[in-house]
């Protein structure tokens, strides 16, 4: 994207007035999606985005400018304004010879640029037809497919150049189902750092018919109840809640301000000796996959907590500096645009020994999740919510009938602590997660599992 | 601005036989500043341009966006689009704005300030260290700030299309935000305050740390409740994303696919008497305020909602076309990488007489609602299912009582409207689309231990 000489000369002029560490991050950007919806293609869009941002750091100090042209003077008119932005503190890093450390992108069988639109088109349309035939109360069906491939360049005073090149694809399905109860809509859609090969594994009619199947079980659903009670987690279908319950409050950032319930507690039990909770960049495919993050770190299994004992943070560049440690590999950012933060890649709580029909037949009265919304947590206070999509009543021991959706609320660490059973099997669940404005995607996976006790918060008495 | 409006021309001027162009163009110069313990943390100052292009052959659409003004990517936005358009299913509504469409009165709004774009950089920073600073200096419980920002963003956008229709706006919109930790050595609590504006001196640091500060440290101490059945008053930012997502249930595209709670529903009465929802953009003091919708159409005042009666639906041109009722001057878009969607941007409840101290006199024991959680994952526009958590603080004999955590309320957005019992009298324009005031509901189902 942008010759080495070029960066080199860049780096220098960013550091020219002093400065302990500058930063020259490029990326290309394609993305193309086509949506079927209300009966017909709708649309198709293309979209190209390219540019660079230049990041100093002085002192505690970051400065950040970016440029959508990639020429050597425009790099330099950014990195002065960057340089501008972090005159506050000290230090003194001097640029260096950059040497290109050799990465080795996932690789992608077949590049979604070499495939027709109109292929592409027809999955929506299979989906359309797939989700209609599940029955006559399918009142509305949206189809999409997306795909993005995003190549990324970084290079910093440290020496360090490297690149990588991320192709993501995914496959939506949204059905409205009508009925006397009024509507309800089912969701399903799976994506991974693949291309279009994701559709060897995958396939429209199955995932119509899991999304047309959601919307019409919620027809049938009664009102959720309402208070604490025990909740089972499908595979698959409660990551979200370790995302939000514990993930975000191991990121170092909001530890370093304090503003995590995590904060000066590596090393005591935080959670049921049950729980191991890894994040886990280098996973196989998986949508919050990469090779390196978006300063340069290679992708890497950290363990978070590991039988129930915190065993670390998750760590970017700037603040595995101060800590004088090596970055985690979870800096990353959504685009050339934004500044780098901690963030989450795939973040698993790691199977256990239980039979999962075992896990609810010793559930004598409590609630069944087996498809969940998004999540949203307070790291300062732990408390979190997380959003359920489709889910059932357990009455001894049975999973019986459905419930409307409804918000699950707790407190990460109290919940920790109260994971009481976890399965033998295990799924995933892709995601995008949002932080301070910015969307990355990740994924969150999970066996199925029991929480002794988590308040639902539903319009129903218990 | 005229260069943005003469590449929207150059584009929209491709147009061949029986195609039509429409682009839109949109250039935003924008600062952010964040601090914290009375540090610089990081300063971004940058600016960023783009183009979406739409064209449409014999009712089919194709799209594609490019995220900078070259040549190169403008040229292949425009092959990309018309290649796109190929591959659509024929949609006899499908339309780019007329000149017929745009026939209405313009607003004369005047939403651009200079000194948001000419105040230095230091002046900048020295604010959101002000703010930090008398967030911790508001009160003794406060532990920390977690982040204390200011931003701004010049907003400047050209749309023009084959059919001669063009236009113009600029904006500029500035603020300055604090988070407050509060703790007592045994509980931690969070409080969010801001102020907003469209110039620099509108700012009001002192309103952000004391509102930062305040909601904090009122929640220190927080219990769960029991499970049960209560009243609930809303406070103004949570009536505003109450009405964010009503709105989005009365959007034309919503409505028209049958992806509402409102389908079918127009002329019924949806809401309790006394119950008035109007969007209008082109009202001085809405933070939405715009002229010009985003496909170039002149934004009106749209009743949605009167005497709790529902009188219309939000349409941008293709919407209304199909709804047979026309374009109300609501197209939206995320940016220049999105087609027109069809959305509110300046809702409001009609206020009511009641005063925020008369509401809590009025509402007996009741749930005051300070913020909510898990918006997006909790609330459905199709099914109209709400359930949402909550911190807050218990009312009684018309005073705050102690405060409230790990709690839900649930309800549905059909029921909530036709529970509203008084609205109140504090009207006040908010970023994000609505206004907000206090708003007492009836009974909501209140979860808890």
């Amino acid at each position: 994207m942008i010759e080495p000489d070029i960066l080199e000369r860049t780096l220098r002029h960013a550091l020219r007035n002093g400065g302990d560490f500058a930063e020259v991050f490029a990326e290309d950007r394609r993305s193309s999606s086509a949506r079927f919806d209300d009966g017909r293609v709708e649309e198709l869009v293309s979209g190209r985005s390219r540019g660079a941002g230049v990041r100093v750091v002085r002192g505690g100090t970051t400065g950040y400018a970016h440029t959508a042209d990639l020429s050597e003077a425009r790099l330099r008119d950014a990195a002065e304004a960057a340089a501008g932005a972090a005159r506050d503190g000290g230090g003194g890093a001097t640029a260096v010879a950059l040497e290109a450390r050799p990465t080795e992108p996932h690789e992608i069988l077949v590049p979604p640029e070499s495939v027709s639109k109109a292929r592409k088109v027809e999955l929506l349309r299979r989906a359309d037809t797939a989700a209609r035939e599940r029955s006559d109360t399918i009142s509305q069906v949206s189809a999409a497919y997306a795909d993005g491939r995003r190549r990324i360049l970084v290079a910093n005073s440290d020496g360090l150049l490297a690149e990588d090149d991320q192709v993501r694809t995914r496959f939506m399905v949204q059905c409205v189902a009508v009925g006397d109860t009024g509507m309800q809509t089912g969701t399903e859609g799976p994506g991974r750092t693949m291309g279009f090969e994701l559709f060897d594994e995958i396939d429209p009619e199955q995932i119509a018919a899991i999304a047309a199947d959601r919307a019409l079980t919620m027809l049938r659903a009664r009102p959720a109840p309402s208070g604490k009670m025990p909740v089972v987690l499908k595979r698959g279908a409660g990551g979200v809640l370790f995302h939000e319950a514990c993930g975000h409050g191991l990121e170092s950032d909001l530890v370093g301000r304090d503003a995590s319930v995590f904060a000066g507690r590596v090393g005591e039990q935080v959670a049921s000796p049950l729980v191991t909770i890894v994040d886990d960049g280098t996973y196989s495919r998986e949508w919050g996959t990469y090779a390196i993050d978006d300063e340069g770190a290679p992708a890497r299994r950290n363990v978070l907590i590991e039988d129930g004992v915190l065993t670390d943070y998750l760590w970017d560049l700037t603040r595995a500096r101060k800590e004088g440690r090596e970055s985690s590999g979870n800096g990353r950012r959504e685009t050339y645009r934004d500044l780098p933060m901690v963030r989450m890649t795939n973040t698993y709580l790691l199977a256990g020994a239980d039979d999962p029909d075992d896990i609810v037949a010793r559930t004598e009265r409590g609630i069944y999740c087996a498809a969940l919304g998004g999540g949203q947590v307070n790291t300062a206070t732990g408390d979190f919510v997380f959003g359920v999509t489709e889910a059932y009543l357990i009455e001894n021991g049975e999973i019986t009938e459905p419930v409307r959706a409804a918000q699950l609320i707790g407190n990460g660490p109290e919940t920790l602590r109260l994971v009481d059973a976890v399965g033998n099997d295990f799924d995933t669940w892709a995601g995008t997660c949002g932080k301070d404005g910015q969307g990355v995607p990740v994924s969150a996976g999970q066996p199925t599992l029991r929480v002794a006790e988590l308040t639902v918060g539903g319009t129903a008495d218990v | 601005m005229t260069e943005l409006l003469e590449l929207a021309r150059r584009i929209a001027g491709q147009a061949s036989g029986d195609e039509q162009i429409e682009a839109y163009v949109s250039r935003t110069r924008e600062t952010d500043v964040k601090v914290h313990g009375g540090n610089v943390e990081s300063l971004v100052v940058a600016g960023r341009s783009g183009v979406g292009v739409r064209v449409l052959v014999g009712g089919r659409q194709g799209f594609a966006w490019g995220g900078s003004l070259d040549d190169d990517v403008v040229e292949e936005a425009v092959v990309e689009a018309r290649d796109n358009a190929a591959f659509a299913t024929p949609d006899e509504f499908q339309a780019i704005a007329s000149p017929d469409d745009c026939a209405g009165a313009v607003a004369r709004l005047d939403l651009w300030r200079d000194d948001t774009t000419t105040t230095p950089i230091d002046a900048k920073v020295a604010l959101a260290l002000s703010a930090e600073a008398a967030t911790l200096a508001a009160d003794d419980r406060v532990r920390a700030v977690e982040s204390a920002a200011y931003g701004d963003a010049a907003i400047e956008s050209a749309i023009a299309n084959s059919l001669g229709v063009q236009a113009t706006t600029r904006r500029t919109t500035c603020s300055v935000m604090s988070f407050a930790l509060a703790g007592d050595g045994v509980d931690t609590r969070t409080g969010y305050g801001f102020s907003a504006g469209r110039a620099f001196a509108d700012l009001d640091i002192e309103v952000a740390a004391r509102d930062a500060a305040d909601r904090a440290v009122r929640l220190l101490g927080a219990t769960q409740p029991r499970t049960r059945r209560l009243p609930v008053v809303f406070d103004p930012l949570v009536t505003r994303s109450l009405l964010a997502i009503i709105g989005a249930a009365l959007g034309g595209e919503a409505v028209m696919k049958g992806r509402s709670m409102f389908v079918g529903r127009d002329g019924a009465l949806v809401a309790a008497p006394g119950v008035t929802l109007v969007d209008d953009p082109t009202h001085p003091e809405a933070f939405g305020a715009t002229p010009f919708d985003s496909e170039g159409v002149p934004t009106r005042r749209v009743e949605l909602i009167v005497d709790g009666v529902l009188r219309g639906f939000l349409h941008n041109v293709a919407t209304g076309r199909r709804s047979g009722r026309g374009t109300t001057g609501s197209a939206v878009r995320g940016g220049y990488a999105t087609t027109p969607g069809a959305g509110a941007r300046a809702l409001a409840l009609a206020p009511g007489t009641a005063s925020p101290e008369a509401i809590l006199g009025d509402a007996g024991e009741a749930l005051y609602v300070q913020s909510v959680s898990g918006l997006h994952s909790g609330t459905n526009p199709v099914s109209g299912d709400f359930s949402v958590g909550v911190d807050g603080l218990m009312v009684r004999d018309g005073a705050f009582g102690e405060p409230v955590r790990e709690v839900t309320i649930a309800s549905t957005l059909p029921r909530m409207l036709q529970d509203v019992v008084q609205v109140g009298s504090d009207l006040t324009w908010l970023p994000g689309g609505a206004a907000g005031l206090t708003l007492l509901l009836g009974e909501m189902a209140v979860s808890g231990s």
